[in-house]
């Protein structure tokens, strides 16, 4: 009968408009702007934890409202930085949380969400335990803290690139960023950008740290020795300006070893001047400027370090770099706390550097590792023989030089200092300082300290004693 | 193997499914118990006793229709259940509730030709039901459309339900005294066949009907549903393509006007166009984009029972009317394509039995009601469905058996009765 064909046709066309939507335009719809179930979907996914390197739980889902789970930090405002914040319902992610979504929420592909769905499986995250020491951690903020100004430390595993510390100050409290008006309040004016992460996100001029890499390059070229005498007079014309050493002090004909121990800019301006821009640009290179570090962390989070105009990456070989001024760590170097310590990390591991990590594994809901983060060499900058003399010049500066307060008992630490100058010439505004490694016979932690606008601090006084803090910490 | 064993066994498959759905559904919260045993043979039992009813009173009525209502209406329960359960126990109760006048109707309509009788009667009261809503004091408006009587604090009444059942006695009847006529007094002008005008009188009253309906109770999709059964009939008691054709040309022409006229209405077709349109999306495109948006979210094979996301985090509804209006974008959501094409064939093979009766049937009055009432019912799919898949602009009108819903279950039991009745007598040995 061609009344029951009609029906037929009819409901044929049912079936494929039921078709077009459940399954061939499924995609489309489900990435409608409109369409807020995937959002929800997100909100009823158990997120995976984030643990300390000791099983502190840094991170956890806890259940809420309707089957939904809710994001807590039950260690505050401490890993504020490295771990970040999700808050799903707004779509804001940073930090691990940001970098390590995929895996804290369980996504899987295609195939293997039908097989879990067949099992039964609800969608589970897994847990990211990280290299971060609590202890530390908490040292290292409670140092910053007591500065009174904003700062950073990065201290990591030079022979594995595991993060111990990452600190910046001021922090936030990711467990208060749910309220959107303390999230506006914490991004305004005048709140001091507690949600910038100082470690990888801000750049400073590094003084007279940058000297490692300075003698590095000096002594990596052949050019140098620690032993090759340079005259350390000051003032000395250094690309045509006048340069001078702290507190105008002239030291005659030095060795390098001596010039590093006391932060004799004029002997470095001199090298800076003889090794050249493109010897200087080529170490730089090595050591992971001009580049984002390959730490396991959203890009945008992170910086890359090096000559920087305003705003913008210059090339050392620019004709507006000063040689002379870059290889004290001066000119419009803008460099980063972890860039910093991945310098120091390199010269402690025999010049060898490790990629940076904060992952160490990631731990699937039956307890099972699924990715254990292993260790991986950037590159090597220096050979070992440089990287050992570095080292053994680290070491004079704090036991003679001007890191002594680093000194720890027990401990050999090798270091370097930095006072850079900032703002205008005699605000006596500066910009604290300090890298270590430790012990220096064996390297175990590689650190970089950093504190903003000190009022005439320097590197030995303000920045030294918080990386003798942390290390002592770390190695205890 | 005899009608009524076939029955029987026919009867199997449901009682399994409804064991099973509540099964699928106690196991999702957690919650298994003999409780989806306990239901299923409640179930299975009043299946059982409406058998032997059906033995004793229509031992020669086909034996498919009743499985395939119980295949239905468990399903139904079932869905229900999951969404609300309070709203299932009643739903039960309903159930119960249809059996009982499906029993009364098969006892008091025995012979169900004497209906002939009272036609006008019926077309009149019939017209009634569909302007009640519109009453005030009483009357209750859905989402714009004025489909519900409230009876306070009892239900909502759909009277549109009861409604289409009486329009098809009516024009069977009517048809069936017209067809001669109609056929015989046929003229061509400018090559189409048009019937004299004499009766065309009548038929312009009836598409008159249906574009009032339109007008009065503002819903495309009831009236789609009535002018579409009764251009099945029209078919059907002619044999006349074209009458069909002229009526279709009727209808699309009263319904571009008032789709485009009357405010109600173009807000429905504005948001059918265009789902996605962010300007309308909280407010009238709201229902339709999510009911979409939650059949991409089942896919081919669904989310699986109990898993279908019906509320947000926040509380609030993100499926609006899940039980009624868009239970089959919940069963697209749950079990996916396949479900819903499971669920099509359902009903495909109802209106398959349905024309089958007619076409057993041996007095034109028979054949011209069991194709209304079969037609009328796949329109209802028709129009239910392919609003909620988009085809046609949504209305608020129930799939039947599975939707929640007082006077959907009992009206359809009464479609039901009607054509087991029909049936019958057709295949009764003379």
């Amino acid at each position: 009968m061609r009344l029951f064909a009609t029906v037929v046709l009819l409901f044929a066309i049912l079936v494929i408009w039921t078709s077009r939507w459940s399954v061939l335009d499924a995609k489309d719809l489900h990435d409608n702007a409109l369409n807020a179930r995937p959002l929800f979907a997100q909100l009823r996914v158990q997120r995976g934890a984030i643990e300390a390197a000791d099983g502190t739980l840094l991170a956890r889902s806890v259940r809420g409202p309707r089957g939904t789970y809710r994001r807590t930090y039950p260690t505050g405002s401490l890993f504020g930085h490295p771990v970040g914040y999700a808050n799903i319902a707004l779509q804001q992610l940073s930090g691990i949380e940001r970098y390590r979504n995929d895996e804290l929420s369980g996504r899987r592909d295609e195939l293997g969400s039908l097989a879990d769905q067949l099992q039964g499986k609800r969608r589970q995250g897994n847990t990211v335990v990280t290299t971060l020491d609590q202890a530390a951690q908490r040292v290292a903020l409670d140092q910053l803290a007591a500065t009174g100004s904003p700062g950073a430390v990065v201290a990591l595993d030079p022979r594995t690139g595991a993060v111990k510390v990452m600190a910046s100050t001021p922090g936030y409290d990711p467990n208060k960023l749910g309220d959107p008006g303390v999230f506006r309040a914490l991004n305004g004016a005048g709140s001091g950008a507690p949600l910038l992460d100082r470690a990888t996100q801000s750049s400073y001029a590094p003084g007279s740290t940058f000297k490692v890499l300075t003698a590095a390059a000096a002594i990596d070229s052949g050019k140098y020795t620690p032993a090759s005498m340079i005259n350390g007079d000051s003032p000395k014309a250094i690309s045509g300006v006048s340069m001078r050493n702290d507190l105008g002090a002239s030291y005659g004909d030095i060795t390098l070893t001596a010039a590093m121990t006391n932060s004799v800019n004029t002997v470095f301006g001199q090298i800076g001047e003889a090794l050249g821009k493109r010897t200087m640009a080529d170490y730089m290179r090595r050591f992971g400027f001009y580049r984002r570090p390959p730490l396991d962390y959203p890009a945008s989070e992170m910086l890359a370090s090096g000559e920087r105009l305003n705003g913008r990456l210059l090339p050392v070989t620019s004709p507006q770099v000063d040689v002379g001024r870059l290889a004290i760590g001066q000119d419009k170097l803008a460099v980063t706390p972890m860039q910093m310590a991945m310098v120091v990390a390199a010269v402690a591991n025999r010049g060898t550097l490790m990629e940076p990590h904060l992952t160490d594994r990631v731990v699937d809901p039956d307890g099972r590792t699924v990715n254990r983060i292993a260790p991986r060499v950037a590159g090597t900058p220096i050979s070992a023989t440089t990287a050992a003399q570095v080292n053994q010049m680290m070491r004079t500066v704090v036991e003679s030089g001007t890191g002594t307060a680093v000194q720890l008992p027990g401990i050999q630490v090798a270091g370097k200092t930095g006072t850079a100058e900032i703002g205008a010439t005699g605000a006596n505004l500066t910009q604290p300082s300090f890298v270590a490694f430790a012990p220096a016979d064996n390297p175990r932690i590689a650190i970089a300290v950093t504190v903003e606008r000190s009022q005439g601090g320097f590197g030995g006084t303000v920045a030294a004693p918080i990386a003798r803090a942390v290390l002592q910490s770390l190695l205890h | 193997m005899s009608a009524r064993n076939r029955e029987l066994l026919g009867l199997i498959p449901a009682s399994l499914l409804v064991t099973a759905g509540f099964a699928a559904v106690f196991i999702q919260q957690r919650s298994l118990s003999n409780v989806s045993l306990t239901y299923g043979a409640i179930f299975l039992g009043l299946c059982l006793a409406a058998h032997v009813f059906l033995r004793i009173a229509l031992p020669y009525a086909d034996p498919y229709l009743f499985p395939l209502t119980a295949v239905l209406a468990s399903f139904g329960l079932v869905v229900i259940y999951r969404i609300d359960q309070t709203l299932a126990r009643q739903q039960a109760q309903w159930f119960v509730a249809g059996l009982g006048l499906f029993v009364a109707t098969i006892v008091f309509a025995r012979d169900y030709r004497k209906l002939e009788q009272y036609r006008y009667l019926i077309a009149a009261g019939s017209l009634a039901l569909l302007c009640l809503p519109r009453l005030p004091g009483i009357g209750a408006q859905v989402n714009g459309a004025y489909l519900g009587v409230r009876v306070p604090g009892v239900f909502v009444f759909q009277p549109t339900e009861f409604a289409k059942i009486g329009i098809v006695i009516f024009l069977a009847s009517y048809l069936r005294d017209t067809r001669q006529v109609l056929v015989a007094g046929a003229r061509r002008i400018a090559g189409v066949t048009l019937p004299p005008i004499k009766h065309f009188g009548p038929l312009l009253v009836i598409w008159g009907v249906a574009m009032l309906l339109l007008v009065v109770i503002r819903d495309l999709g009831s009236s789609l549903m009535f002018f579409g059964a009764f251009l099945a009939l029209l078919y059907v008691a002619t044999s006349r393509f074209s009458f069909v054709f002229v009526g279709m040309l009727l209808f699309g022409v009263g319904a571009w006007y008032l789709g485009t006229h009357v405010p109600h209405v173009v807000d429905r077709v504005d948001v059918w166009l265009d789902p996605f349109n962010p300007g309308r999306y909280p407010k009238e495109g709201y229902q339709i984009a999510n009911s979409l948006f939650a059949q991409a979210d089942g896919g081919l094979l669904g989310r699986g029972f109990g898993e279908a996301l019906l509320v947000s985090p926040g509380g609030q509804s993100i499926l609006p009317a899940p039980q009624t209006d868009l239970i089959y974008a919940v069963i697209v959501n749950e079990l996916g394509l396949v479900g819903a094409v499971a669920v099509l064939t359902t009903y495909l093979l109802f209106v398959q039995r349905g024309f089958k009766i007619a076409l057993l049937a041996r007095d034109s009055f028979s054949t011209l009601l069991a194709v209304g009432l079969s037609a009328v019912f796949a329109l209802q799919v028709f129009v239910i469905v392919g609003g909620v898949v988009n085809v046609i602009p949504l209305t608020g009108v129930t799939l039947p058996f599975i939707s929640y819903g007082g006077s959907s279950l009992l009206a359809n039991f009464v479609l039901l009765a009607l054509l087991l009745l029909v049936s019958d007598r057709a295949r009764r040995p003379s």
